[in-house]
């Protein structure tokens, strides 16, 4: 069978109908605008300084050969001279549109070149500077750091927090558990957008202002997570639980040696949204921190891209950084989450 | 499975150390206190960290000042809502005592709908695609999902760098032949731009419930269609579209309350620029509580009032329909 049959072949084997050009059309600009502008990120994060600045840009970074003349590192360049013979060069200094050349081999004679009839020797290469001076020079590891002890946290104490009130909320039989699920329902109404200026005095009057668990606090209790967690553990038959019951379990050890592990894959779900959502939060930590040593990634990151003269080899790099975790919840959590949007429709 | 062991052994052994204690407050307080137990943290930090905000919002939109302790501030009753309203034509931003808040309604306004309609009409078709019997569907539908995971912060860097003066797009349009285009410093392609990120970032999301919702049509429908040799288009109009109603609804409202608190990365995209021409309301919100010198909590709390209307009567419509769906 040849590639392209095989690759034209549908299932139940009869031909193609118009629509399934359309559909693979519809697949591929897809593939392209979807992965295409993260690529282009990921290639533009590996180039100089230099190589940003130019236009049209090059779709692999390069960095310029260089060789040592008298001691000193010089760029090299490819020079054409007038009677159409090339020399490989390399640039001692450049006077307006002339540029004084020497060949590495013999630094004693220099050469008037004027920059037209040269092209800089490049080849393919990463600039890793872009990468490593974010985190030797400016605050980056602090913000990673930050990010990270925000992330876990706030996932950790989400966990806890929803998963006692799921249990209580789906395990017991109570006076008000109505007015209580109404209640968390009621916040659902209620996103972080409008409630920012009463939310920041609360924050402040606590002294949370300035602080990591400031913003953390007013994220876990996350009603869509209770929701979640109730609905997965209403399926766990109580005769279970009163089975332990007769075996002398406390209430406490009902919820955390049977219900617990059993709730195992809802809480597998809802711990991957809470690091994605928690990690890319945005809006709540720039109101709360405003010392630099406190931003997240998410925040600093932000701050380094509003300046007047943006340094965009190392925003990119530090986007790529920003972008890695959540890159990899995709790559083996992917199919955890699809499955929780299909069955929840929470996000 | 081991490694899920380590992580969990200390959690668990807390958990051993923590039944004595738990034990005694069980004998005191009995079963019910243990449900208010169980209840109290996440509770109490709904309480602090919702409940009370939401309450003191109201008093925050009726007292005036810079002062941020509502003791410290003096009661105005009603004026920011005034001025917030206070519009000689309410269709002309310049016309109006708050022209900065108008403009922002109405870009909000603008951008709601835009989006809404492209956002549901990509996923539409991209759900349609994916419910075909193609090879590798698992991929297909993970390639479009994977924008949805992304923040804020990297998608707009992400499109600022493409869309900037001598970025990728831009090259494309000059090895094409036509004239370069400064997106992001002019009105109209920067609030287009908006859009077109923002159904970027959160199309596969919409498309994920639409595709589970074409799932759920019976096979045997189609069948029966197709031994009748029913026209693709009236099988898409009379089968497809009536019985994905309550999904395609459901994508609507949600996508119309998150349009409507659109920021973040619109504001890393643009800044709200050029000039507010892609200013919104929770930017608005954010501008006049926090980041500006004459910053004003109490016209910030109004307009975020306002706001929280809207997204009330869409939540209740939201929760009306889920009751609906659950039902049948």
């Amino acid at each position: 069978m040849s590639p392209l049959a095989f690759l034209a072949r549908r299932r139940g084997g009869r031909g193609w109908h118009w629509t399934d050009v359309v559909a693979w059309a519809w697949l591929a600009a897809g593939l392209v605008l979807v992965f295409g502008p993260a690529l282009w990120l990921v290639a533009s994060s590996f180039k100089s300084p230099r190589e940003l600045a130019a236009f049209p840009p090059t779709l692999l970074p390069y960095v310029a050969e260089t060789a040592v003349v008298n001691g000193a590192e010089k760029p090299l360049y490819r020079v054409t001279f007038a009677d159409g013979t090339t020399r490989t060069l390399a640039e001692l200094r450049r006077v307006g549109i002339v540029a004084q050349m020497v060949d590495p081999a013999a630094p004693g004679e220099t050469l008037k070149v004027p920059i037209a009839d040269r092209t800089p020797v490049r080849s393919v290469g990463l600039a890793w500077s872009n990468y490593t001076e974010p985190f030797l020079h400016f605050d980056f590891l602090t913000y990673l750091r930050n990010s990270v002890f925000v992330t876990a946290t706030a996932t950790l104490i989400t966990l806890l927090t929803n998963s006692m009130a799921a249990f209580a909320l789906s395990k017991y039989d109570f006076r008000g558990r109505g007015a209580v699920m109404l209640l968390v329902i009621a916040t659902l109404m209620i996103p972080l957008s409008v409630i920012v200026v009463p939310l920041y005095s609360v924050i402040s009057a606590l002294g949370l202002f300035n602080s990591l668990w400031g913003v953390i606090l007013p994220t876990v209790a996350t009603p869509t997570g209770v929701f979640l967690l109730r609905q997965y553990m209403l399926t766990i038959p109580d005769e279970l639980l009163d089975a332990a019951r007769m075996d002398k379990a406390s209430e406490w050890q009902i919820y955390w040696r049977i219900v617990l592990p059993l709730t195992a894959p809802a809480l597998a779900v809802l711990a991957i949204f809470s690091v994605v959502w928690r990690w890319n939060d945005f809006l709540w930590p720039l109101i709360v921190l405003s010392r630099k040593e406190l931003y997240t990634l998410q925040v600093g990151l932000n701050t380094y891209a509003g300046e007047l003269n943006v340094q965009w080899h190392y925003v990119l790099a530090m986007t790529v950084v920003t972008m890695i975790p959540v890159v990899l919840v995709f790559v083996f959590l992917q199919r955890y989450i699809t499955a929780g949007i299909a069955s929840a429709g929470i996000k | 499975m081991r490694l899920a062991l380590l992580l969990t052994a200390p959690a668990a052994a807390l958990a051993r150390a923590l039944d004595p204690p738990l034990r005694a407050l069980q004998r005191v307080a009995g079963t019910r206190g243990m449900i208010a137990f169980f209840l109290l943290p996440n509770m109490a930090i709904f309480a602090v960290f919702v409940l009370v905000p939401m309450g003191a919002n109201f008093l925050y939109s009726m007292t005036g000042g810079t002062a941020l302790f509502l003791g410290d501030r003096s009661f105005v009753g009603a004026e920011h809502y005034a001025r917030l309203l206070d519009c000689a034509n309410h269709l002309d931003p310049n016309s109006c005592r708050d022209d900065k808040f108008w403009t922002a309604v109405w870009n909000t306004a603008r951008f709601v709908v835009l989006q809404v309609a492209l956002m549901t009409t990509v996923a539409m078709v991209t759900a349609l695609v994916l419910n075909r019997e193609i090879r590798g569907r698992g991929f297909w539908r993970a390639v479009f999902f994977f924008p949805v995971l992304l923040s804020p912060v990297v998608v707009g860097l992400i499109w600022r760098w493409i869309l900037q003066r001598q970025g990728l797009l831009n090259w494309i349009v000059d090895a094409l032949g036509f004239q370069t285009v400064n997106w992001l410093t002019e009105r109209g392609t920067a609030f287009a731009a908006a859009v077109g990120v923002s159904v970027w970032a959160h199309m596969g999301f919409y498309a994920l419930i639409l595709l589970a919702g074409l799932q759920a049509i019976p096979r045997a429908l189609y069948e029966a269609a197709e031994m009748d040799g029913t026209r693709p288009a009236r099988v898409f109009w009379r089968i497809t579209l009536p019985l994905l109603m309550p999904n395609l609804l459901v994508v609507l409202v949600l996508a119309l309350i998150r349009a409507v608190q659109i920021f973040d990365e619109v504001y890393v995209l643009t800044g709200g620029g050029p000039g507010t021409s892609t200013l919104f309301l929770t930017q608005y919100i954010y501008e006049i509580g926090f980041a500006s010198l004459l910053r004003n909590p109490g016209l910030a709390a109004a307009a975020s009032i306002l706001m929280g209307a809207v997204l009330v009567v869409l939540t209740l419509a939201q929760l009306a329909l889920a009751r609906r769906n659950a039902r049948r």
